[in-house]
């Protein structure tokens, strides 16, 4: 199966006034026709800044970019960004975390669907709120005819998503990207919106990069799963191997501070100690070492590349869990 | 009466905050009335976690500010201490109130962004005159080294200068201030990544310890909650669903809606995927809420009696109550 997203060592950073702020470095993915790719990390590891550049949304005079982005084998890193644009909505979309932001307040939702079928498809008036009203009842909102007349204030939060998914896939992209879609949801609606994704992944054939700061949602939606760091790539691999065999200490610092149903009640959280380190001046090594439980002098002073261990499973780690020598629990 | 039952009210000495038939209406255009909180009644014992949970809209914070009286209940009594909170006129309910203080969901938009951290400290203190300068500033320095903030550091910052999880133990020391009996916590954690949430939760536990607090958790996470709480209420459209300690209610959920909120919960391990969707729709409109029980419109295993008549709380097993007519076996 061929990738219909290929990123290659895909560097962003910003100039800002205190200086060069590096938000991703060296980053590659690979996501496959119909497969879902997460990429996971805390605020500011460079998880969104990564989705954006894969999409070109970032340019202006402060951005900086290197490293090639191919969508279905077409270099768009290369093209202009009006160039780019041609590939929104028919080959790739997004939808963002908050729906109430990223919808327009004053344009009822029937012609909000509408928009990007008229634009892309050539549809007429009739046809686009025909197809907005199909895209309704995909998405599992009841009663679409009704919702086409409302304003996004009139729905809730879940149902607003659905709507953001609604315009997301009415032009049929290969690839979606949702960054965070169900952090500002209710635990029920967010169960809900994650099953409605992976239907449509099936029914329409698209790609999914699920961006997200939770390794939950991760392990029940995605085939591959890539963590991020303080803008590098920590550890990538398909997903039940890293949740079988994590080689990366942070992966496995961040599963162990997630609260679980299935755990002990009234127990002590672990926590991963510290911050991220500063993105404006980096220290030397490794970017956790200084918040690893099992640091050594080595990682304090060299910087770890990403390495394989077998078939397709990448981390950054010279003591990578499960190998002799570490200090691991 | 129709209510949602007293069969979980303890009497004894150590109960330290009693609702009793709360309801709390707010009108709205066209006459007509949300029903936030309707007839609750609960109680909360000396040094204990009380967590309130359940999804938007269900009326968990209205509950929340009701206690304070922000604003008072429609009807009803809050009994904090052996007084009636409802009862006192407005000078005695605000020095009342220096014994419950309050913890808001978003971190940044809670604290004054003109202020400096000093300020925001200092202003409860200085408000009630408590010690001289001097002492206020070893108190202020106390608190801030209480939640784990350097007080050389952040003294003279502003709340924007700081990441969600600092701004949140700066609301913490805030609300600590004053010394209170009880903190009512509303979604503390919710607006923060995994990793912050588990130091911000274990911080609340340490801060409970040291000032010996009676707490009040409000949240729509039931993993989050297992880890604080001693006794848990979960709440539905205004009305009480199921009351007890976290072990029962999570080993056996006799409610329905407790059921499908606990499976709504994603679990960090892929090996345990789930197919279904634990709870279709979204709660109804509390203008109109349904009949008899009103989680009857989603429950899997409602009757025609749980139209026709109200379920109250009765218990199930030792310390475990629920309103419902078809209990889960």
């Amino acid at each position: 199966m061929s990738s219909v997203l290929s990123i290659q060592g895909l560097n962003v950073s910003f100039k800002t006034p205190r200086g060069v702020l590096h938000a991703v470095r060296d980053v590659m993915v690979e996501v496959k026709a119909g497969q879902c790719l997460g990429i996971v990390g805390e605020s500011g590891s460079g998880k969104t800044v990564c989705s954006r550049a894969a999409m070109g949304l970032l340019h202006g005079s402060t951005v900086q970019r290197t490293g090639k982005v191919f969508f279905d084998g077409v270099e768009i890193s290369a093209l202009a960004p009006k160039d780019v644009r041609s590939y929104f909505g028919t080959g790739m979309a997004m939808i963002f975390q908050d729906p109430m932001t990223a919808l327009n307040p004053v344009r009822k939702i029937g012609s909000q669907i509408g928009e990007s079928l008229r634009l892309r498809k050539g549809y007429t008036k009739e046809q686009a709120r025909k197809r907005a009203e199909e895209l309704l009842a995909l998405v599992k909102i009841p009663d679409p005819s009704a919702v086409l007349e409302k304003y996004p204030y009139q729905l809730s939060g879940g149902m607003r998503q659905r709507v953001m998914i609604a315009i997301a896939i009415s032009c049929e992209p290969k690839v979606l990207f949702a960054d965070e879609p169900t952090t500002a949801l209710d635990v029920t609606v967010q169960a809900q919106v994650l099953a409605l994704l992976a239907e449509l992944r099936q029914t329409l054939g698209m790609a999914v990069v699920l961006v997200t700061h939770d390794l939950g949602v991760v392990a029940g939606s995605t085939d591959d799963v890539m963590v991020m760091y303080a803008g590098e790539v920590v550890e990538y691999a398909p997903t039940t191997k890293l949740f079988a065999n994590m080689k990366m200490p942070y992966t496995e610092a961040l599963l162990k501070s997630i609260p679980r149903v299935d755990a002990p009640s009234g127990r002590r959280l672990p926590v991963i100690e510290g911050r991220l380190p500063n993105p404006l001046d980096r220290p030397a090594g490794c970017g956790f070492s200084s918040r690893c439980s099992y640091v050594q002098d080595r990682c304090r002073t060299e910087s770890p590349a990403l390495l394989g261990a077998d078939a397709g499973h990448l981390y950054r780690c010279f003591y990578p869990l499960g190998a002799p020598g570490t200090g691991q629990s | 009466m129709a209510g949602s039952g007293t069969a979980h009210l303890r009497s004894n000495d150590e109960v330290v905050l009693a609702v009793r038939d709360m309801v709390v209406e707010f009108k709205v255009s066209g006459g007509r009335v949300v029903n936030a909180v309707s007839n609750i009644s609960f109680d909360v014992c000396r040094g204990e976690t009380l967590a309130i949970v359940g999804e938007s809209g269900c009326g968990k914070t209205t509950l929340g500010k009701a206690i304070l009286q922000l604003p008072p209940p429609n009807s009803g009594d809050v009994i904090f201490e052996g007084t009636n909170l409802t009862k006192l006129p407005k000078e005695q309910l605000r020095s009342a109130r220096t014994a419950m203080q309050m913890v808001f969901q978003d971190p940044i938009s809670s604290l004054d962004p003109r202020m400096t951290v000093k300020e925001l400290i200092d202003e409860p203190l200085s408000t009630w005159d408590r010690g001289t300068d001097d002492e206020r500033l070893t108190m202020i320095h106390e608190l801030l080294n209480n939640v784990g903030l350097d007080p050389a550091i952040v003294l003279n910052r502003r709340s924007y200068e700081f990441s969600g999880g600092q701004c949140q133990r700066i609301s913490i020391a805030r609300s600590l201030a004053l010394e209170p009996r009880m903190l009512i916590c509303d979604e503390p954690v919710s607006a923060l990544d995994v990793s912050i949430q588990a130091q911000i939760l274990n911080l609340l536990q340490d801060m409970k310890d040291r000032y010996g607090l009676t707490m009040v958790f409000i949240s729509h996470d039931l993993a989050v909650v297992k880890a604080v709480s001693n006794r848990i209420m979960v709440m539905y459209l205004g009305k009480i669903c199921e009351v007890g300690s976290p072990d029962a209610i999570y080993a056996k959920p006799a409610h329905h809606y407790t059921s499908a909120l606990i499976n709504s919960v994603p679990i960090p391990d892929p090996t345990r995927k789930r197919t279904t969707v634990p709870l279709q729709g979204e709660p109804p409109s509390p203008v109109a809420p349904p009949s008899g029980c009103r989680f009857r419109t989603r429950c899997p295993a409602a009757t025609e009696k749980c139209a026709a008549e109200e379920p109250q709380l009765r218990e199930v097993s030792l310390g475990q109550f629920v309103a419902c007519h078809h209990p889960r076996g």
